[in-house]
């Protein structure tokens, strides 16, 4: 048994060490924002924040995260850079198919929470592990300065 | 209560309400807090009002980004008279009310659903509102024209005012009219307005459900191992090592692979790796990329079919005062959903029932059926939010494969997940295709002869054989049959060769191929010519107004013919398809260390649009997956096998790749055509032609990285 902190609560879960933190958080709890896309640490579907910090959930074992604090898709409203993420998110209207949108909200998230006015080449660099296959690049361009704004008002 | 029934539909409705409210039986819950006489009707097949006045759209598409939940819903608001945004969806079930009039069956794609939908939903919301008005008139006993509905309300001139809530069951008892009066388009107050997604917020915080995420009590994990080469088979299995590992259920052979069924997915992924398969690779153990595109070169010497003939080619070819001829050829693709395919089937004494993301309900039906031993009138399908269908779920092949591992382990709702190297591996590839081209000048430059051809494999054959009658495959002629030029003598034929892999509709399917060879050539003739490519397809557009219009706009919008800073330029390429028009140019700029895509503008004429927002949205997204097709991405084969196998191998383009995208929209004409697939095919033309005008260097194959025409 290994006791995870997630969203900041504890909770007990029975699975083999070597079971990716995703298929934790997906299976054994089922907490299903969090995406399968590649398993491969290549596409950023199932980005989570471990101690704050972007991480592909895919690629750590459970028997890696037992100390950490996890933040998944379902805890990062109670952050305030993840609630302006995701007010301007339905601002902007970024989602399409919205497979990937989990991750990318992770991932602008963690980006704005070390850097509060990234420009497009921040953006850029800070994103290009999230693959979004339906292509609203232009629009978490966009979606990320709005919510870089509407922080700092 | 009764259902209201619409006439045309009641028949479908008697065969299914079996109490209650039409549709809702069978199909889902009530939700929570309504008692037994207080059920909410059904209006017709896609409209539910409930007494708290809930109003729920049964939508017969399904949502893979392309917002059919908000369209569809619009197109019923408007006439219902009630705010979009108070729409509630549920994803309607199998029946045959739900056919896609432009398709015959019921699928999500070819870019159909506002299109099948405009007439269809519009009179369905309008239904519901005369009945409701109906209704009040009744209960007030004044005559319904001093009635008006709007708003959730039906309100008397007198200043009575009612709820549909208060009348849906009243309404419910009246008869349904005969027809109904739709508003006229200059009446929309939300039709062509800016309005949000309905699904954003879900999917911004990852609450929208796909069929990877559904969750049944007593659910159980597959993970199947499929033959290496497709087609082939499983010849024998050492499967000990995996029976013996902890939380494994069941090792089940289901003929094309096996698959490990356990108490949790990564259990039975782990133990899918221990297993120990001996195949039979069957006719395609030798196929390779060089097999297939000889092939389809090979096929170009027939006479194929005749897709479209005016004048005599021939003739005014040997006429011309000058003549050009070329040959193009495209590359195998995967649709790489990010969403990987998966299925959660369950077989019980009750039938069958399927979870799944799917753009094609029916066949999900008919093939769980058929795998997992159910009569189809017993099978249950659930569709979910799609993760990316692309087309790649037009193919229901992984759905047969979780009712026959549901099959056996009856009882148990059984999840099966394809890893990502399962989903590149396992495709049905956007086929390759060859082409060839000619084309013939008069003396002042004008195209007066083309004769093209194509030459693919038929999607349509594979998967609805009656559709293709002399060997002309509808769905292999797009962009060609509809060609918008005008040219006095041409001759445009398309060939089908199989090469033995099996292929699939890929976004726009049969236009990328068309478009690209085309509209490349065209630019090769307009330089041949010595003319701007831009003036020497307008004057074959005389005949075209909304084509010649967008292209026009494209021109005066991207800058054509100003001038451009040193070592950056245009390429130009148009088209119709799904009954829009559009243009695009590309702009390119090349530096040491190699070229990048500056910007994209679009104009698009979807005649009529329903929600302008999320039109740009999705030329932004064609975009995409037009880059996917020009840049680098491509699909080969050795010994039967696809190579690529992950987002390494095949790269999908990333947000540091993404060029600025402008899009604007033009309405032209007087009812909506598709647009969820028209951003595709003009990107590589349009891209090919600026690297030609930047370089000199025609390229004529794709993907441009096998060119050595590399984009950072």
């Amino acid at each position: 048994m290994t006791t995870l902190t997630i969203n900041g609560k504890a909770l007990e879960v029975h699975a083999a060490a070597d079971t990716p933190l995703l298929w934790v958080l997906r299976d054994h709890l089922a907490m299903t924002g969090t995406k399968f896309g590649c398993g491969a640490g290549l596409c950023g579907a199932c980005t989570v924040h471990l101690d704050g910090v972007p991480a592909r959930s895919c690629q750590i074992p459970l028997s890696a995260v037992a100390g950490a604090k996890i933040t998944t898709i379902e805890g990062v409203a109670h952050d305030k850079v993840g609630a302006a993420v995701q007010a301007a998110w339905d601002r902007i209207d970024v989602p399409q198919c919205g497979y990937c949108q989990s991750g990318q909200v992770m991932a602008a998230t963690a980006l704005l929470t070390t850097n509060s006015q990234p420009t497009d080449e921040d953006i850029d660099n800070a994103m290009r592990g999230n693959i979004c296959r339906c292509g609203t690049y232009v629009r978490i361009r966009a979606a990320i300065h709005d919510a870089a704004r509407s922080l700092k008002v | 209560m009764n259902a209201i029934l619409n006439a045309s539909r009641r028949d479908f409705l008697k065969g299914s309400a079996a109490v209650g409210g039409g549709l809702i039986v069978g199909f889902c819950l009530p939700p929570a807090g309504f008692t037994a006489d207080l059920k909410p009707v059904a209006a017709n097949a896609w409209v539910r009002i409930a007494p708290d006045n809930k109003v729920t759209l049964i939508c017969h598409r399904n949502e893979m980004g392309q917002d059919v939940h908000t369209s569809l819903a619009l197109l019923v608001a408007e006439e219902l008279g009630v705010d979009v945004h108070k729409v509630a969806i549920e994803q309607a079930p199998v029946d045959p009310v739900y056919i896609n009039s432009l398709l015959g069956a019921q699928i999500t794609g070819g870019s159909t659903s506002i299109r099948d939908a405009w007439v269809k939903l519009r009179e369905a919301g309008a239904t519901a509102r005369v009945l409701l008005t109906t209704a009040a008139a009744q209960r007030w006993q004044v005559p319904p024209d001093e009635c008006s509905a709007d708003h959730g309300y039906v309100t008397h001139k007198s200043g009575k005012r009612a709820s549909y809530g208060q009348l849906a069951g009243a309404a419910a008892a009246l008869p349904a009219p005969q027809s109904v009066p739709l508003k006229k388009p200059a009446d929309f107050t939300q039709i062509g307005k800016l309005r949000h997604r309905l699904d954003s917020p879900a999917k911004a915080r990852g609450q929208a459900k796909y069929g990877l995420d559904v969750v049944r009590p007593g659910m159980v994990y597959a993970s199947l191992e499929q033959c290496p080469v497709i087609g082939g088979k499983v010849a024998s299995v050492d499967d000990s090592k995996a029976k013996a590992m902890p939380g494994v259920l069941a090792v089940v052979n289901i003929g094309e692979g096996v698959a490990v069924v356990a108490d949790h997915y990564w259990t039975a992924k782990t133990a899918r790796d221990a297993l120990n398969i001996t195949w039979d690779y069957g006719p395609a153990a030798e196929l390779t990329t060089e097999k297939i595109y000889a092939s389809l070169k090979d096929a170009a010497s027939r006479d194929g079919a005749i897709v479209r003939q005016t004048g005599d080619a021939a003739a005014a070819l040997k006429r011309a005062a000058k003549t050009l001829r070329a040959e193009y050829r495209l590359q195998l693709l995967a649709h790489a959903t990010l969403e990987p395919m998966n299925c959660l089937a369950l077989v019980s004494d009750q039938g069958c029932d399927i979870w799944t993301s799917t753009q094609f309900p029916q066949g999900a039906q008919g093939v769980a059926a058929a795998r997992g031993g159910v009569e189809a009138a017993k099978v249950r399908i659930w569709p979910q939010f799609i993760g990316g269908g692309f087309g790649r779920r037009l193919d229901v092949d992984f759905i047969g494969q979780a009712a026959a591992i549901a099959r056996a382990v009856p009882g148990k709702p059984v999840k099966l997940i394809w890893t990502r190297e399962d989903d590149t591996t396992h495709d049905f590839y956007r086929p390759a295709s060859y082409h060839t081209l000619a084309g013939g000048l008069d003396a002042g430059g004008r195209l007066v002869a083309f004769d093209y051809k194509m030459v693919s494999s038929s999607i349509t054959n594979r998967m609805f054989p009656g559709v293709v009658k002399n060997d002309l495959d509808p769905f292999m002629t797009e962009g060609s049959a509809n060609l918008t030029y005008d040219i006095p003598n041409a001759l445009q034929r398309v060939v089908i060769q199989e090469y033995g892999l099996r292929p699939g509709y890929w976004r726009s399917v049969s236009h990328p191929l068309n478009a690209f060879a085309i509209e490349s050539f065209v630019d090769e003739l307009a330089h041949a010519a010595g003319r701007d490519p831009l003036a020497f397809r307008l004057e074959l557009l005389d005949k075209q107004p909304r084509q010649k219009a967008v292209l026009a706009c494209v021109a005066s919008e991207s800058g054509w013919g100003r001038p451009l800073p040193a070592g950056s330029a245009l390429g130009l390429a148009m088209m119709e398809s799904y009954e829009s028009y559009q243009a695009l140019v590309a702009r390119v700029s090349k530096s040491g260390d190699g070229f990048k895509l500056e910007s994209l503008v679009y104009v698009v004429d979807p005649g009529i649009a329903v929600h302008p927002d999320q039109i740009v949205a999705q030329l932004q997204s064609g975009a995409v997956s037009g880059l996917i097709n020009t840049l680098s991405s491509k699909v080969t084969l050795k010994d039967g096998r696809v190579e690529q196998r992950n987002f390494d191998g095949f790269p999908l383009l990333r947000i540091n790749q993404a060029p600025r995208i402008e899009v604007i929209v033009l309405e032209g004409g007087d009812k909506p055509g598709g647009i969820g697939e028209v951003g595709v095919p003009l990107v590589a033309p349009a891209v090919a032609n600026a690297v030609f005008a930047l370089t000199a260097k025609r390229v004529r194959s794709l993907p441009l990285a096998d060119s050595d025409i590399r984009f950072v």
